[in-house]
């Protein structure tokens, strides 16, 4: 029989207000197994903790139930308590009687009695409590970075400085992701390259980070600090290790039609390509639908021209296995589709485009070599238009949008507006807005010189419909101010199109069992508290693929995951949850339910010998859990058809035994 | 708002079936409008009127018969507001207060004329019986 002692806490008015806390003290110590109860203002303060310590001693307590707020609260507070009066901290139990009592009744009797109901519980639980200990692993001392734009590249930077080896996974054949792609960056206006190009050399140069270009993920198996990783390096038919990077072959490449994605299309690339001059790593890659030595084996060309000797036609997609204690993802971002705004003629006129398409057409690097001209007839465009909000804050039943706002297309559209205006000042710039969102700093600041500084005309209302009519674009909107409705002819219609986590997100969560919002974002173990982490432990969230975010944000979050990362991997071993699922074998009838179930893959089977009495032995497969891996939910509990399945700490008899206390 | 008011809104909010909370005032429905020029009161301001009450105004005007109803409004609409909807729904607000017809159903076919889509014809007859 256990010796329990209550403890029930005022929270100060919190919870006497409306709980009679010496009447809940009185009528607990009548149940079964307690010996002692008693009631203090505040059993969190250091006080409080005292007359614990001082109970267990003086009464020899087993097992204690404190009656306060919510276990996320102070649960692990009073385990200390616990363990420091030498008991084991997996025997106290905690009654929440302030969230699910005291804040939801408004008059004392109400309140007294379900808070002595729920104390019966806890203690009928804690009867039946027994002492667990927390298992330990080990821990691999090496991070993977999922995603190679300024999120990844800071994050590896940030955890190789602390000493750690990280991995970057990129899907392209570089790093640098989409703030390679941008021309400035606000509020200040320093150029994206300047800024970013150094940061990729840096990672290029740490001995620590290793990157893998080109390639994906493609299987993650084990748990915190034991992660075991398949990554996919799809072939570019180019010896990396033997690449110089001259750009011979890229010059000589005779298949000159192929869509530069790195350009938005906007302009066409050889089928053996670098994306830009300052790529990491400067290897070139081969476009195997369209190179004719691929496709039909004629050609050559390149492997001709490679003084490196460095074209391999025959390269096949290649599979490497690692071991990492931390994941971190850092997908990114993309433009949405703008297929389906047949109002704004997207599809109908070159001469709309998105903004991101504006940055490459100003961008030095761009189609253009930085001028802006018209994609459709390369005349200088007089008259811009920017339409602001296209696809974000729309309705929940939209199918065309998205109902979050995107952040970043204020300032971005802004910047593009007064740089616009500020190499070419006879443009005319006109801005159609909902709403001006600039919080950040001297975000707001930035806007206003847009504005009274460099002359852009901010219009509050929607562009209804754009219609393309010769050579200029008919924009028809509202200026809901001046209560008009305006038909302006522009020379170029720019859209400040929402934005949407990468495709490989929704992939990548399934393997890594990390959840998600309805957006595709990856969702923060607390919005708040922890939003780096994600709910799975071991895996962690960079930049834009857990929300939008500007450059800023996405460095401060970058540096913020790698701290918990190296915060992860100093640890020598990790210590695990105790209240873990646990199989009894000699209920087990191997029929791998629960290993369906479990969303973490944490249950496997085994084919175990068992002793039969008559002294001859029986091989029969049964689950075995791997209690590093289970993060103790239960749901293997609920399936298991024989029952064989148990929840330590949560045992099906505590459940059943508080649900008896409470009824009875 | 008075309960006049208040009634008379509450009864266009559930006629039309839009909410008009969702409004997010963009005013792509006004921009989007092809009988703006024609119109005094223009979508946005329906949605606007409405949810603050202020409809005795668009009771009375003609805006009421100059709206399409090519529901282009509720097709651009980001927040799926339908603000047609609500032009709908005060047009019958209005021919029932007046208890009688704009005009007959007689009076029809002369205003019809060939290009006229069906949906403007389905419409004219909202606007013009009972």
């Amino acid at each position: 029989m256990q010796r329990i002692g209550v403890f029930v806490c005022w929270c100060g008015t919190n919870i006497a207000g409306t709980v009679d806390v010496v009447a809940v003290a009185e009528a607990l110590k009548k149940e079964p197994g307690v010996v002692f109860s008693d009631n203090y203002q505040y059993m969190c303060s250091q006080a409080g903790q005292d007359l614990i310590k001082a109970a267990v001693k003086e009464h020899n307590l087993t097992g204690i139930v404190v009656c306060s707020c919510s276990p996320r609260m102070h649960e692990a507070t009073f385990r200390k308590t616990a363990a420091a009066a030498g008991l084991n901290p997996y025997m106290v139990e905690i009654a929440n009687i302030r969230e699910q009592c005291s804040w939801v009744h408004k008059d004392v009797p109400t309140g007294t009695e379900k808070a002595i109901i729920l104390g019966k519980a806890a203690v009928a639980k804690v009867n039946l409590n027994v002492p667990l200990t927390p298992g330990e692993s080990p821990v691999t001392k090496r991070a993977l970075v999922i995603g190679g734009g300024i999120a990844g590249i800071q994050t590896a930077l940030d955890i190789a400085d602390a000493g750690f080896e990280v991995d970057i996974v990129e899907k392209k054949p570089t790093i640098g992701g989409k703030m390679a792609q941008l021309d400035k960056t606000f509020p200040t206006l320093d150029c994206a390259a300047c800024i970013l190009t150094p940061k990729m050399v840096d990672v290029a140069q740490n001995e620590k980070i290793r990157i893998f270009s080109y390639s994906e993920v493609t299987e993650v198996k084990g748990f915190v600090g034991n992660f075991d990783v398949t990554i996919k390096k799809k072939a570019r038919y180019v010896k990396e290790e033997l690449c110089t990077g001259c750009g011979a072959c890229t010059e000589k490449c005779p298949m000159k039609k192929v869509p530069n994605d790195f350009n938005l299309n906007m302009d066409t690339k050889r089928a053996i390509y670098i994306p830009f001059a300052q790529a990491v790593p400067k290897v070139a890659t081969i476009d195997a639908d369209y190179c004719n030595m691929l496709k039909n084996g004629k050609c050559g060309v390149c492997s001709k021209v490679c003084a490196a000797g460095a074209i391999d036609y025959t390269q096949k997609d290649e599979f490497i296995s690692e071991k990492y204690g931390a994941i971190v993802v850092a997908t990114g971002f993309n433009p949405i589709s703008m297929d389906k705004f047949d109002e704004f003629a997207y599809n109908q006129s070159k001469d709309v485009i998105t903004s991101l398409e504006f940055e490459r057409l100003t961008n030095a690097a761009g189609p253009t070599a930085g001028k802006l001209l018209r994609p459709s007839d390369g005349k200088h465009p007089e008259k811009i238009v920017f339409v602001q909000c296209v696809g974000s804050r729309c309705d929940a039943c939209n199918e065309k949008g998205k109902e979050y706002c995107s952040k970043i297309c204020c300032m971005y559209t802004a910047k593009h507006a007064m740089l616009t205006r500020d190499k070419y000042p006879d443009t005319d710039v006109t801005v159609f807005y909902i709403d001006v969102r600039t919080p950040g700093k001297n975000f707001d600041e930035f806007y206003r010189r847009a504005v009274e500084e460099y002359g852009v005309h901010y219009i509050k209302g929607m562009v209804g419909k754009v219609i393309p009519d010769g050579d200029k674009l008919i924009v028809q909107a509202s200026d809901l101010i001046a209560g008009k409705q305006l038909k302006i002819d522009a020379d170029l219609v720019v859209l400040a199109a929402a934005i949407e986590p990468d495709k490989s997100a929704r992939p990548l969560a399934t393997m890594l069992t990390a959840s998600m919002d309805t957006n595709d974002f990856f969702t923060e173990a607390h919005p708040k508290l922890r939003p780096v982490e994600s709910p799975t432990a071991g895996v962690f969230l960079s930049g834009a693929c857990q929300g939008p975010k500007d450059i800023p944000e996405t460095v401060a979050q970058a540096g913020a995951a790698a701290s918990k990362v190296i915060g992860l991997l100093a640890k020598d071993k990790l210590t695990g949850n105790p209240c873990v699922a646990q199989s009894n074998e000699m209920m087990c009838n191997g029929c791998s339910t629960c290993e369906r179930v479990c969303p973490y893959g944490a249950i496997t089977y085994e084919d175990k010998e068992f002793r039969m009495p008559d002294r001859s032995t029986l091989i029969r497969r049964v689950a075995s859990v791997n209690p590093a891996v289970c993060q103790g939910c239960g749901c293997c509990t609920v399936a298991c058809p024989s029952g064989a399945m148990d929840l330590k700490g949560f045992a099906s008899e505590q459940i059943i035994a508080e649900v008896d206390a409470i009824c009875k | 708002m008075s309960n006049s008011k208040k009634y008379l809104q509450e009864e266009l909010i559930r006629i039309s079936g839009v909410n008009p909370k969702k409004c997010m005032r963009c005013g792509k429905c006004t921009a989007t409008c092809p009988a703006y020029d024609e119109m005094e009161y223009h979508p946005h301001q329906f949605v606007y009127m409405i949810e603050s009450g202020d409809i005795e105004p668009l009771l009375e005007s003609e805006s009421l018969y100059k709206c399409l109803t090519c529901f282009a409004c509720v097709e651009r609409c980001p927040r799926g507001v339908e603000p047609a909807k609500l032009v709908e729904a005060v047009r019958l607000a209005a021919i029932r207060k007046q208890g009688n017809n704009r005009l007959t159903a007689n009076d029809i076919p002369e205003l019809i004329d060939e290009d006229m889509p069906q949906q403007a014809i389905v419409s004219a007859f909202r606007k013009y019986t009972k």
